[in-house]
């Protein structure tokens, strides 16, 4: 099993990748964590005439402090972000998503911006930044430009990713005093993709919850904002009301692990889960996989 | 695709346990056929190819990757530790003689990744409970020893360190703890 | 003649101690050579074109696309290989009405399951043989699929080997007693459909063989992760029509193998073949994908089962109706007819009851061909009967515990003849359920699970008494014409610095038999164990032996060692008496010195000996015999299988709103006879329990209707890891088998035979306050939930 033969280039800084792909063609692939690419690599999924590797492009990496934002370098591993103490403070669904995410090995090299660009319907970060409301900075050779995460998974594997255009960063509001965030998922093994998953977001206050965002993956072809579960929780109609709107919030396609009615009725059980625990009722965020 | 900067072979030079080495590799090569067929080092092992068995774990600049998902082209200048390595140091040489007499491997062909990941477990937390041990080598595929006694021998070996530089240990985990 | 331990009781008694692996430290180190670790000048490798059809006619073969690519070297077609490898045909003359097709190496004319070779590309180096496998072109002409087993003997389906005359491989039905009758007058009956899911074997390591023929000798040597090496050598003497001596089989590390690597696989003849005919060196490895495809299968089986009872819970009879599905052909040379066969054998195997009606039903199909893999049968048999006797206990009311007591076959009653015509020498069902229960503290477990439901945790405990087969005689195979050895040898040479090696028939592939064949055959020579050196996997050097399977390596293999180690020492003594000038009775060889027997005073080191044996053999009398070397053969005849049993309970809580199941805690008792070495014979337990596990919650090859595997890569698949399996307490009864003077029984499977029923046991012992049932494994999240009546069923 390896991977057809490849071009390689290694990219010195932002533009010079840009110019690089630009000479390579729109089937090149920037190379960040290469923790999907390299297994499609393997498998010959994809015919893949070069790789440009950003992985040292220092600039793309790193969190940092912009006031009122956080703003996360692309390259920032998995493993960056369950150990950022700026995360942990002012956007704990990335601290609390990232030990989920597949396995200590992997998390060394997968990267937030490869994870975005991939959009794996299964996969937790762009539910969080979807939850998060954040933005995905993006940059082409004809300039920058930033788009809502909302706007940005546009279906399976597609995003508003323009052909020679990249991400560059995503910037995330701090959350309030009164905002907590939930990461909650249900894999058969701790690491496997999620069977499905929420990020709930939401100022806590006066024994209910203002202001829900809450995504769903593994819950169809990108993932989804749960609209009519967030209204019927900020009117605090009650969880039961939530859970109705899930089904037509939600349109899951069956995979292996289930058919449609379980994942919708997995994606009732983690709402009650998610809420009950930002209330403060019970322990909340993490993977729940059969372990003894 | 012709120009200068792309190539299908690329030069790299890097440290493999600690030795200088210069190679020009093909582009589609990942680290462990890198190791193995270019180096020699066959301790390394590929289970799968597709980043999920763990078979490959190797040390590359102080962190446990994939080495089925690391191209060697990528290494440059990289610090890169394998099984052989470790050995000749010594560094893991607690943590082999646990896992022999604790009998933590059968066919051994996981048992290079798993030892890289246990190593890096006990660097970062000395005093890990059953669970986290179990947490932190769920990425390493192991079918003949059904995973307790490499829990056991790790914990021997957490508990040996502390002794040795006379931490006090600390519980473990119970069955019956929520899943969390 | 059981071995006397208390009379062997000395320093250099090594049989029932924990003893250090002498292979492990190599392997820690990642000092092992397996397969892939071995490159030899002019070695070429080889890829093989898979079949992307279920089923289809192969038309145009183009290579010239392929063969233009740099590094590519040769193509081969399915013809091609036949010109110089036979095709075979995998029955057994004692399963009476078996049947199968030739199959070929690689595949001529038609491809009958996705994954098939079709053609294969051989290369300087893997990489460069994909790339040419990318653009080789294959013409195809799909044809009907046979997927579905419940259909596949209908009138309108069709024939996979037309001329066979129908899609059915085998058929037996058992009948014992009168099981119309007793189930008539039974109190209750209860009856269940099981499904145990087809799995693969996952060895780390995948199956790799490297081939090297040299023309001038015709010699071929094939350096094989195989756990047979005798019986490949026998075959591939046969298909590649050369002398048995001509072909040497070197079976180094293997990284596990399961039962998965006993097959003669059609990609690794092909290998051999393509080596005898360009005369080079050929690797071949299979990578992870082509694996799920090609490795066998097994445990795809639907079985109906009934079980009747009397007022006070007795067991009065027993029905099973077993349908497997084994792919296109039956595998060479074991037969994929064997595991319907353990089913008819082990079912109902722990209990007392005379009423017994079996069937098995072996299909053909499209799919990925299934064998014999880790404890052939054991899971699903024991699956059924361990579902059904909870079932039972459960309908008129008694304690699952409380119901096997009444059932088990007595520990006093052997030799003891089951419904099944299976014959017991001595089992210990009742010692091991009194010891499993105290181990794991029954009465509290049970209050505990009654205080946790009041809070709405859902907790379940599930028992399983199993039986396993081990140390087959040829019973198994020989007598159905399958030259495949029951009897192993091993070969005691005393070197001249008093060391002692040791060539056995039996393999190691990582369970321990260097460890074990050290441990007795020091024990038998008188040497301490590192003084000992292990030589197995060369038919070159190795007597002539079955290899590693059924449990056989301790059992008949460590047998073996132990009276070839006992010759030695005679031949040692014999030597000693006439250089001591004593009576060889009165001296003894200990911790490797010739002893007097009766005060222990050393006499003489073997050192010494040695030196003077094989240096001044001028200084013995003339005519003393001075073999150092002996060699003995074991095999067993008393029984045509020895059987081990044990007992396993696992503790589950189920999430009844998410349909997970944690495993908390599991627990076995296990006699495996004489144990050798403790520490290895708990983690085969262990080992092989959590490969049950695997069974009972994740692994599954799931198929489309066509025919394609669905579940054929590592994130699909799913293997069991150590974040979800539980600590596991492990026990031992020993209740050896008098048939040896070493008494052991083998251990490699008893974890796997059990586990799958004590797990379903226990899910379903947690769902009973819901009523709700699962019976199809792997018990899956959406399965339990459907169970629970939340979600739809959905089928697969």
């Amino acid at each position: 099993m390896k991977g057809a033969s490849l071009a390689y280039a290694r990219a010195n800084d932002v533009s010079h990748a840009l110019e690089l792909w630009r000479r390579a063609g729109p089937d090149a692939r920037l190379l960040a964590g290469g923790q999907s690419l390299l297994a499609g690599i393997n498998l010959r999924l994809n015919e893949i005439p070069g790789l440009i590797d950003i992985s040292r492009i220092g600039e793309l990496r790193g969190v940092a402090d912009l006031g009122d934002r956080l703003r996360i370098g692309a390259l920032t591993r998995h493993a960056d972000l369950q150990a950022d103490p700026l995360v942990a403070a002012h956007a704990p669904a990335f601290a609390q998503a990232a030990p989920l995410i597949a396995h200590a090995a992997i998390r060394t090299r997968g990267t937030i911006g490869g994870s975005l660009a991939y959009a794996d319907p299964a996969a937790e970060l762009p539910a969080c930044v979807l939850a998060l409301d954040a933005e995905i900075v993006l940059r082409a050779e004809a300039g920058e430009r930033r788009v809502a995460a909302e706007n940005f998974f546009l279906g399976l594997f597609e995003t508003a990713l323009r052909p020679f255009e990249m991400i560059v960063a995503v910037e995330v509001p701090k959350i309030g005093p009164n905002r907590r965030h939930a990461v909650l998922e249900l894999a058969r093994r701790s690491g496997d993709y999620a069977m499905a998953g929420l990020v709930l977001a939401a100022d806590v206050a006066g024994g209910r919850l203002h202001d829900v965002r809450l995504s769903y993956f593994s819950m169809g072809p990108a993932p989804v904002l749960a609209r009519g579960a967030m209204a019927a929780l900020d009117s605090d109609e009650g969880v039961e009301a939530a859970c109705a709107a899930l089904g037509t919030d939600l349109d899951p396609v069956a995979d292996l692990q289930g058919g449609p009615e379980m994942k919708r009725h997995l994606a009732g059980v983690l709402l009650h889960r998610a809420v009950a625990g930002l209330l403060g009722h019970s322990p909340v965020s993490g993977g729940n996989h059969g372990r003894g | 695709m012709a120009e200068a900067e792309f190539s299908t072979l690329v030069e790299v030079s890097l440290r493999v346990n600690g030795e200088r080495v210069s190679r020009r590799v093909e582009a589609r090569r990942h680290l462990i056929d890198f190791l193995r067929l270019d180096l020699g080092l066959t301790g390394s092992h590929a289970g799968c190819e597709h980043g999920v068995c763990g078979a490959c774990t190797v040390r590359v600049d102080g962190e446990i990757v994939r080495g089925c998902l690391t191209l060697a082209a990528q290494l440059d200048g990289a610090d890169v530790w394998t099984i052989e390595g470790l050995s000749d140091t010594g560094e893991v040489r607690d943590l082999q003689q646990a896992f022999v007499a604790r009998n933590a491997l059968q066919c051994g062909y996981c048992t290079p990744g798993m030892l890289a990941t246990c190593a890096d477990l006990l660097e970062r937390s000395p005093a890990p409970s059953r669970a986290e041990i179990r947490e932190h080598i769920s990425g390493n595929y192991c079918r003949c020893t059904g995973y307790e006694a490499i829990i056991d021998a790790v914990e021997t070996v957490a508990a040996a360190r502390r002794a040795a530089t006379g931490q006090v240990a600390i519980g473990q985990a119970t069955i019956g703890e929520t899943a969390e | 003649m059981s071995i006397n331990l208390s009379a062997l009781d000395r320093p250099n008694s090594y049989i029932g101690r924990t003893v250090p692996r002498p292979n492990a430290p190599r392997l820690a180190e990642g000092r092992g050579t397996y397969v892939d670790d071995i490159t030899l000048p002019r070695m070429v490798h080889v890829a093989f074109y898979r079949s992307p059809h279920a089923h289809a006619r192969i038309g145009r073969i183009d290579a010239e696309a392929a063969l233009a690519v740099p590094g590519v070297l040769r193509v081969f077609t399915g013809r091609d290989i036949a010109a110089v490898c036979s095709p075979w045909v995998a029955v057994l003359a004692h399963l009476k009405g078996l049947k199968s097709a030739p199959q070929h190496a690689i595949a001529v004319d038609r491809a009958t399951w996705a994954g098939e070779p079709v053609a294969a590309v051989v290369a300087e180096s893997r990489a460069a043989a994909e790339d040419g496998l990318a653009v080789l072109e294959v013409e195809f002409e799909p044809l009907p699929v046979v997927a579905e087993m419940e259909t596949a003997l209908d009138p309108e389906t069709p024939l996979i080997h037309p001329e066979l005359g129908d899609n059915l491989a085998f058929r037996r039905v058992h009948e014992a007693g009168d099981p119309d009758g007793a189930m008539a007058s039974a109190a209750a009956v209860v009856e269940a459909t099981f499904h145990t899911g087809r799995h693969t074997g996952v060895c780390l390591e995948p199956r790799s063989i490297l081939a090297a023929y040299n023309r001038a000798e015709n010699q071929l040597t094939v350096h094989h992760s195989t756990q047979a090496p005798h019986m490949i050598q026998t075959v591939l003497a046969k298909h590649l029509d050369m002398p048995e001596g001509n072909v040497r089989v070197i079976c180094g590390d293997v990284g596990g193998s399961y039962g998965i690597k006993v097959h003669v696989y059609p990609d690794e003849m092909a290998t051999a073949a393509i080596a005898k005919i360009m005369g080079r060196p050929v690797k071949f490895v299979a990578d992870r994908i082509e694996s799920f495809s090609s490795d066998i299968h097994a445990r795809d089986h639907r079985i109906k089962g009934r079980l009747g009872v009397d007022a006070e819970g007795r067991i009065v009879a027993l029905e099973i109706d077993d349908l497997t599905g084994i792919g296109p052909y039956s595998v060479y040379p074991r037969t994929s007819a064997i595991e319907g066969n353990q089913v008819v054998n082990l079912c109902g195997g722990p209990y007392d009851f005379a009423n017994y009606r079996a069937r098995t039903t072996v299909v053909l199909q499209n799919k990925t061909p299934t064998c014999q893999y880790r404890a052939v049968g054991h899971p699903i048999a024991c699956a059924v009967t361990e579902g059904l006797v909870d079932l039972a206990a459960e309908a008129i009311g008694m304690d699952p515990v409380e119901f096997r007591r009444r059932n088990l076959v007595r520990d006093d009653a052997y030799p003891y003849t089951s419904a099944a015509n299976m014959r017991f020498e001595g089992l210990s069902h009742h010692q091991s359920l009194a010891k499993l229960v105290e181990m794991m503290d029954y009465d509290a477990l049970r209050a505990e699970q009654a205080r946790l439901r009041e809070a709405g945790i859902y907790r379940g405990i599930g028992i399983a008494s199993f039986i396993e087969l081990t140390n087959p005689s040829p019973f198994m195979y020989g007598i159905g014409g399958a030259r495949i050895s029951a009897q192993d040898g091993c070969t005691v040479r005393l070197d001249p610095d008093g060391s002692v090696v040791a060539l056995s028939g039996v393999t190691e592939q990582g369970q321990g038999t260097e460890a074990m064949l050290a441990q007795v055959v020091a024990e038998g020579v008188g040497v301490p164990v590192e003084r000992v050196r292990i030589i197995t996997g060369d038919t070159q050097v190795t007597p002539y032996g079955g290899g590693t399977w059924a449990s056989r390596g301790a059992g008949i293999g460590g047998e073996a060692a132990l009276q070839a180690g006992l010759a030695l020492r005679a031949n040692i003594l014999e030597v000693a008496g006439a250089m001591l000038q004593a009576a060889p009775e009165t001296l003894d060889v200990i911790d490797g010195e010739v002893v007097e027997k009766a005060t222990g005073r050393a006499r003489m080191p073997l050192g010494e000996l040695g030196r003077i044996v094989y240096f001044r053999g001028d200084t013995l009398p003339k005519g003393l015999p001075r073999e150092m070397v002996a060699t003995r053969h074991y095999i067993t005849s008393d029984y045509p299988f020895a059987f081990t049993n044990g007992i396993q309970a696992s503790l589950v809580e189920v999430d009844v709103e998410t349909g997970m199941v944690r495993l908390l805690k599991h627990w076995c008792v296990e006699d495996c006879g004489r144990v050798i070495n403790p520490l290895l014979v708990d983690e085969q337990i262990r080992g092989g329990i959590v490969q049950g596990l695997g069974g009972a919650l994740y692994e599954h090859c799931v198929y489309s209707e066509d025919g394609q595997l669905l579940t054929a890569n590592m994130a699909d698949y799913l293997v069991p890891m150590a974040a979800e399996m539980p600590d596991m307490v492990v026990a031992h009864v020993e209740t050896p088998t008098k048939e040896s003077l070493l008494g052991a029984k083998g251990a490699g499977e008893a974890g796997t035979a059990g586990a799958p029923a004590a797990v379903m046991n226990a899910i379903n012992d947690a769902l009973r306050p819901f009523r709700a049932r699962v019976t199809a494994m792997p018990f899956t999240p959406e399965r339990i939930l459907a169970a629970l009546g939340r979600i739809p069923e959905r089928r697969f």
